[in-house]
């Protein structure tokens, strides 16, 4: 069966200016697979501007790549019409960092519900839409006679969220695509929409990609995890091995720079290169050489991806005794 | 020691079309010099009208309606207009909420440094105050070449590490820090974290760190403070606190933070934070706690030490139970413990 959901080779480069053009990489040479037969969690980590984002408004289709490809079920998404486009836009759902922004203060939150309904035709009549309304609502763990009939500014920011995603389990996704979705809530809340989406993935069968920096959560929610930075795949695979065992050196600073709430557990254990470096842009090797304690002569050129073993990967010379393994063939490392 | 800052019954109100809001409710609350404080509570639980209330910069409809905010021998609130203005940032400093979005786009750092510098001390030579500014950025761990650079030229770590040099350009002898990092991904946030202890080291101020993420109050405060509903409901060292919360609220809290030991397991804390309009009457987590008793649902419980330890609760389960028990009287009510 073809995957849902495949990027080959994927670059997508931001360029400004006209006559002395200047580009930056947002993402660079990115191979990615998801499979509809085996719904997951996948986590993309990174800092801000390691093209996480990137990531998720290609897989949308909000924008398109420079080079590389998009397929959905087997077709370039850039070449979709008609009702193979809409059943992608239904099949492929996200839901966004902030609760506050995304709703209209003018409609109730009714109106969030129903216009994915009447768009896609999910329904015939005024009573068969409000019971898809019930349901999803239900579903996220609200109810909603509290819910429907509302004004945005009447419920909490975890309650919104909530909604959210109750918006885009209305038109029974395939993929979900959470960016960020429990940052700007509070940590009481987190845990009730993180345990949503994982009884999402697990009675309907949803594959979700988790976007964040947040690595604890990540570490939770999810199975696999691919650490992104400055656009370049750092270390993938079981989210197990690379949070309780990281080897890449920025791997192992995040980890070690997460405020872990354990009084026996202080920062400080690596060795902090913090400073970006000055313009340092232009950097042909390894993206990640200016700031790292290891860094060797190899760095001066760009190291390809290290498997290893069978569950997790790094793109780092400190492991270039282990065999390379191609970008392309990255899927098959994350566990499902 | 003195304590360096004592808040003694502050009370704020907004006063709203749906009636009034008791944003804070009788906080008290000491710091010693050199100490650092984490306010920690839910969106809506009073922590960043503390700050405002502190610095007396509260704004209609909201009201400061009584208590006191004393610094050094300072009572704030009975100061001047004028007064509380040189004092800000001399005394006491705040860095709000995403501050580095504060920065005034089209004036060079330097310029807005200098600005603060000259609202307190007009007479002071350009060059002094260069040179102070540029020390000043030097120990947030900024080149000095940063001075003469405009905010869109640095990044956000950069900015907020801007912000906490110009907190620190009068040596104010508290620093309110209201969720400094709450936007930046944790190697800059560690960075500033960094930044901000090392500043309290050197200067000796007292630091209160307002925020929800109780893993950076793990790495970065000795104290605690639980907020909920305008009021605080536990104070510990961060020590206790984790090891052993007292409050039913807090140890809602501490169950709730994620360990690597317990994957999958995700423990919210049920039920919503009131509203500040219809708060319940007696204990306002009453509808929440597991623990609730007759007694919770209508007498507000007083904010008792614990001996022998230093630190305070707000809770009936500490006080023999009876609402008279609560009079002053029997401050040294044994702690009961019914978990």
């Amino acid at each position: 069966m073809a995957p849902l959901l495949e990027l080959k080779n994927v670059t997508k480069t931001y360029s400004r200016g006209l006559i002395n053009r200047t580009s930056n990489t947002a993402l660079s040479n990115i191979s990615l697979t998801i499979d509809e037969a085996e719904p997951t969690i996948m986590t993309v980590a990174g800092e801000s501007g390691s093209g996480k984002t990137t990531l998720a408004m290609l897989l949308l289709g909000f924008t398109t790549p420079t080079s590389g490809t998009i397929f959905y079920k087997g077709k370039d998404i850039s070449t979709l019409h008609g009702e193979k486009r809409m059943s992608f836009r239904r099949e492929v759902q996200a839901v966004f960092q902030d609760p506050f922004a995304v709703f209209n203060p003018f409609y109730t939150v009714d109106h969030l519900l129903s216009v994915p309904i009447k768009k896609f035709k999910l329904a015939k009549t005024k009573a068969q839409a409000r019971d898809k309304m019930d349901e999803a609502l239900t579903a996220v763990g609200l109810r909603p006679d509290d819910i429907l009939g509302r004004f945005p500014h009447q419920l909490s920011g975890g309650q919104r969220q909530r909604i959210n995603v109750a918006r885009a389990l209305v038109l029974k996704p395939r993929l979900l695509i959470a960016d960020e979705p429990v940052s700007m809530v509070d940590a009481s809340l987190r845990a009730n929409i993180l345990e949503t989406l994982r009884s999402l993935q697990r009675d309907h069968g949803v594959t979700i990609i988790y976007i964040t920096h947040d690595l604890t959560t990540a570490y939770h929610i999810s199975k696999s995890i691919i650490v992104l930075y400055r656009g370049g795949v750092m270390e993938a695979g079981d989210v197990d091995k690379v949070i309780k065992t990281p080897q890449h050196p920025y791997t192992r600073l995040l980890i070690d720079s997460i405020p872990w709430p354990d009084l026996s557990r202080r920062w400080g254990e690596t060795e902090l290169k913090a400073k970006e470096p000055e313009g340092g842009e232009k950097t042909t090797g390894c993206r990640f050489a200016p700031r790292c304690p290891y860094v060797m002569e190899q760095c001066k050129t760009p190291p390809p991806l290290f498997q290893l073993n069978r569950t997790q990967t790094a793109s780092c010379f400190l492991y270039g005794a282990n065999p390379e393994l191609e970008p392309e063939r990255l899927s098959e490392l994350l566990p499902v | 020691m003195p304590p360096v800052l004592q808040v003694r019954d502050l009370q704020v109100s907004y006063y709203t079309d749906s009636g009034r809001a008791r944003a804070l409710d009788g906080v008290t609350l000491e710091l010693n010099p050199g100490e650092k404080l984490g306010l920690v509570g839910e969106s809506g639980s009073g922590k960043s009208t503390m700050a405002l209330a502190m610095m007396r910069m509260i704004k209609p409809p909201g009201r400061i309606e009584g208590g006191q905010v004393i610094v050094g021998d300072t009572d704030l609130m009975a100061l001047s207009e004028e007064g509380m203005r040189k004092s800000r940032l001399s005394k006491i400093a705040y860095i709000p909420q995403g501050a580095m979005n504060s920065l005034n786009p089209v004036l060079r750092i330097g310029a807005q440094m200098i600005d603060a510098i000259r609202a307190h001390n007009p007479s002071e030579s350009r060059a002094g105050a260069q040179e102070r500014c540029l020390s000043a950025l030097e120990s947030v761990d900024l080149k000095r070449g940063v001075y003469k650079m405009y905010a869109h030229e640095l990044s956000g770590g950069m900015k907020q590490r801007v912000c906490i040099a110009i907190s620190i350009l009068m040596r104010p002898q508290v620093i309110i820090a209201d969720e400094p990092t709450s936007a930046l991904d944790v190697v800059t946030q560690r960075q500033v974290m960094e930044t901000l202890d090392h500043i309290q080291h050197q200067l000796g101020c007292a630091i209160i760190l307002i925020g929800h993420d109780m893993g950076l109050m793990a790495q970065f405060v000795d104290k605690v403070a639980v907020m909920y509903a305008g009021r605080l409901m536990e104070l510990s060292s961060v020590r206790e606190m984790f090891t052993d919360p007292k409050h039913p609220y807090a140890q809602a809290l501490i169950r709730s933070l994620p360990s690597l030991e317990n994957k999958g397991v995700f423990q919210g804390i049920p039920g919503l934070a009131p509203s500040l309009l219809r708060l319940p009457s007696g204990c306002a987590f009453n509808p929440r706690c597991t623990f609730v008793m007759d007694v919770c649902k209508s007498t507000v419980p007083a904010f008792l030490p614990l001996p022998p330890s230093e630190r305070r609760v707000a809770c009936h389960l500490y006080t023999t139970g009876d609402a008279e028990a609560m009079s002053v009287s029997t401050r040294a009510a044994t702690p009961t413990e019914k978990v």
